[in-house]
């Protein structure tokens, strides 16, 4: 029992923050949202070099081979950068759902370009009306009909769906499944999408926990900076202790992550429960961030110009996508209520062992 | 980054399990805050450390087993899933008996650490004075430095002042608290620790009926009431600091393991059950929600022992701890008292109270708990207290009080 990272997982972690603190700074972002396509090659290709796209993907297709445990800490980072980028669908979704799909040919052909940062992959999985960066990707991973199929970008039409945060970019896709595109079917596909789904969510919920966290910092340093009454607004009581809640929720929901994070890695059952509350508590944290750093800002954080909505955005965005609160609260009501496990004390980790 | 536990863990879940099926008595105690519930919890920490079970964590030296956090935490999750006890000496036990570790000298840990395990010295708090509550430091109790000053060590402290809301007061041995040895002194500076018998002359208990009508806390009266220097923990004028660590154990790791509020959570989920038809269809959410926060609260603290056992050490982080439990543990107790209705505003001697406990192995009064569970937001510090601490200490903020 050991519930902390390696100091080889730590080093990677603050090695992704320090490049995404130069590399996507806010006027980055800003200018992606400008962009027609939304995605920054050079960034892409550059995250690739960090190994990040193809952490998941084995040593033997050219990716670092690591697991869920791992790429949590790194996708902690592209929350707090903001990084438009289709990390989720492509590192922690896609990438796996191919390995785990276990088609050579397909894996041949696509996880080593995944690695290098050649291909990037869009997941439409049955949770998420749209597909995510549909539109920069280049292979689609499509669920139909209780199947999985794949097929490549130009062999599917898009329509693009203007949606609340520009950095993340939601499309409709019309294609027709064939034999030839289908990649899995029946308890096979089942089991893919069930894990598509667990890793999607506590890839969100990772991503909340950096944004929500970056939200605080804003705050804080603009109630330090923004002065009334002759001194900073950050001295007042009825500010510090919304922030003070703010902090109280991030830390609460952090473990929650990280043991989600575990679950997934090792693939045990009650992993759907911990990523459940993991996507809940992780998401509510970065909501609550948002509306209390919106309020300590004030006025000019209901600017366009302030860069505080870059965070917000994505904190409302990421939310809905696989899965919203209910679905989630649903799947631990039922573990909690109707389930029949045992949920007392001593039994947090009965699974793990 | 693993999540199982050792076989030697495992061990030591089921010794402890095996042990506490063994000897937890059927029935349960009366409360701890009423004459006959004090004798019977003090028999109950008797049995306890007759077994070696009463302060795991602790060196054998001292009373304690030897045995590192996580296994306490272990234990403290099979203690809470017995139903065992609540108990009495957790002023000792929890809070002065690390402080004692941590800045006595050698003879105090000798002379105080396994009568605390034992339970032979229940011991009582004296923090608040009437006019030193949230503020601390404006206590105005004086310890005065008297005899031979050539031989130090036959001095003593002559005690003038009042201490209040002194938990366990009405029915310890022992009170520790901070009293002003520099006259001269302001605010925390020139504040010592001192561990007064309060059979001492010139102490006088007088017990204070709390919102659930027991006596759990008192007013303490010293009236030129003599120490001896030797009870003085950490140096003279250095109390501050030695209480500020004490404070830590008290809001976070030591006193308020996760087990307390994970086996409140598994009641109330149990209560909600059994009374689904009849609950308000909004309780559901909040049952579940519940169940969520203890859990995350359980994964926290293994968090912060595994950060303890690589060398790390508590500091401002326990005001988080503080206010997540006792908003938690409101909250449950809030929530099960709406499944419960117009039951839930029953005395457990109302001929119609019964079934208004969960099914546990005996019956839990959720009015009790809740009555309880409100100090939680005041004691050790209150949330507003706590927020400012993480205002200034963690967040960085300007100080605002």
């Amino acid at each position: 029992m050991r519930f902390a990272f390696s100091d080889d997982q730590l080093l990677l972690q603050s090695t992704v923050r320090d490049f995404l603190k130069k590399e996507c700074t806010p006027e980055i972002v800003r200018a992606l949202w400008a962009s027609e396509s939304g995605h920054g090659a050079v960034l892409w290709s550059k995250l690739a070099e960090l190994g990040v796209p193809g952490a998941l993907v084995p040593d033997a297709h050219g990716g670092m081979g690591l697991d869920e445990r791992d790429l949590v800490l790194l996708l902690e980072e592209t929350g707090r950068a903001a990084l438009p980028a289709p990390i989720v669908a492509t590192a922690a979704v896609g990438a796996p759902l191919l390995r785990d799909a276990g088609s050579g040919a397909l894996n041949d052909a696509w996880l080593p370009r995944v690695a290098a940062g050649d291909a990037i992959l869009a997941v439409g999985h049955p949770a998420n009306p749209f597909v995510t960066d549909a539109g920069v990707a280049d292979l689609l991973l499509l669920a139909h009909g209780g199947e999985l199929h794949a097929l490549e970008r130009s062999a599917a039409t898009l329509t693009h769906q203007p949606a609340n945060d520009p950095a993340r970019r939601l499309y409709s896709v019309a294609w027709t499944p064939s034999a030839a595109t289908r990649i899995a079917s029946g308890d096979v596909a089942r089991r893919l999408l069930d894990a598509a789904l667990d890793r999607g969510a506590l890839a969100i919920a990772a991503q909340a926990i950096g944004v929500a966290e970056q939200l605080l910092e804003i705050a804080v340093a603009y109630a330090m900076q923004r002065e009334q009454f002759g001194r900073p607004i950050g001295s007042f009581q009825a500010l510090q202790h919304k922030l003070a809640d703010v902090k109280v929720k991030l830390e609460y929901a952090r473990p929650v992550v990280y043991k989600a994070a575990h679950s997934v890695a090792i693939g045990i059952a009650t992993r759907v429960v911990d990523v459940s509350h993991a996507k809940l508590a992780a998401t509510e944290a970065a909501g609550f961030a948002a509306r209390v750093a919106l309020q300590v800002h004030g006025a000019i954080g209901y600017t366009w110009e302030q860069d505080l909505h870059l965070w917000m955005r994505r904190a409302w965005s990421l939310e809905r996508e696989f899965g919203d609160a209910t679905f989630h609260l649903d799947r631990v009501s039922a573990f909690v209520l109707e389930g029949g496990a045992a949920i007392g004390p001593g039994d947090t980790f009965q699974a793990h062992d | 980054m693993d999540l199982s536990y050792t076989s030697t863990q495992q061990a030591f879940r089921a010794e402890a399990r095996a042990w506490l099926t063994a000897h937890v008595p059927k029935a349960a105690l009366r409360s701890f805050d009423t004459v006959e519930g004090a004798a019977e919890h003090r028999a109950w920490e008797r049995i306890l450390n007759g077994g070696g079970w009463a302060m795991v964590p602790w060196p054998v030296e001292y009373g304690g087993r030897g045995a590192n956090l996580l296994e306490w935490l272990i234990f403290e999750e099979e203690y809470y899933r017995a139903g065992a006890p609540r108990r009495i000496n957790q002023n000792g036990i929890f809070l002065l008996g690390p402080t004692i570790m941590e800045f006595g000298t050698p003879e105090q840990k000798a002379r105080f650490l396994p009568k605390i395990a034992s339970s032979e010295e229940v011991w009582a708090q004296g923090w608040s004075e009437p006019n030193a509550g949230s503020d601390m430091a404006a206590i105005q109790a004086t310890a005065r430095l008297d005899g031979d000053p050539r031989q130090p060590s036959s001095q003593y402290y002559v005690l003038n002042g009042q201490k209040t809301w002194a938990s366990r007061g009405a029915f310890a041995d022992w009170l520790f608290g901070l009293f002003r040895t520099d006259p001269a002194s302001e605010r925390h500076k020139g504040l010592t620790f001192v561990l007064v018998p309060l059979e001492t002359p010139g102490v006088t208990v007088r017990p204070i009926a709390q919102l659930d009508g027991e006596t759990g806390f008192a007013e303490v009266f010293f009236d030129d009431a003599r120490v001896p220097v030797a009870n003085r923990l950490g140096g003279e004028s250095k109390g501050w600091n030695v209480a500020m660590a004490t404070a830590g154990f008290e809001r976070g790791l030591m006193l308020r393991s996760p087990a307390r509020f994970q086996e409140t959570a598994r009641k109330l989920v149990a209560l909600y059950r059994e009374n689904e038809a009849n609950a308000p269809a909004n309780t559901r959410e909040e049952v579940v929600r519940c169940w969520m926060h203890a859990e995350a609260y359980a994964l926290d603290t293994y968090r912060t022992v595994s950060r303890l056992i690589g060398g790390g050490k508590i500091g401002a982080e326990a005001s988080l701890n503080k206010i997540f439990w006792s908003e938690l543990d409101l909250r449950m107790h809030e929530t099960a008292l709406r499944i419960l209705g117009h039951r839930g505003d029953l005395l457990p001697e109302a001929p119609a109270a019964t079934g208004v406990g969960a099914p546990a192995l005996r019956v839990y009064n959720w009015l009790d708990g809740y009555l309880f569970s409100l100090s939680g937001p005041i004691y050790a510090g209150t949330n507003e207290i706590q927020r400012n601490v993480i205002a200034e200490r963690i967040l960085g903020l300007p100080r605002s009080f």
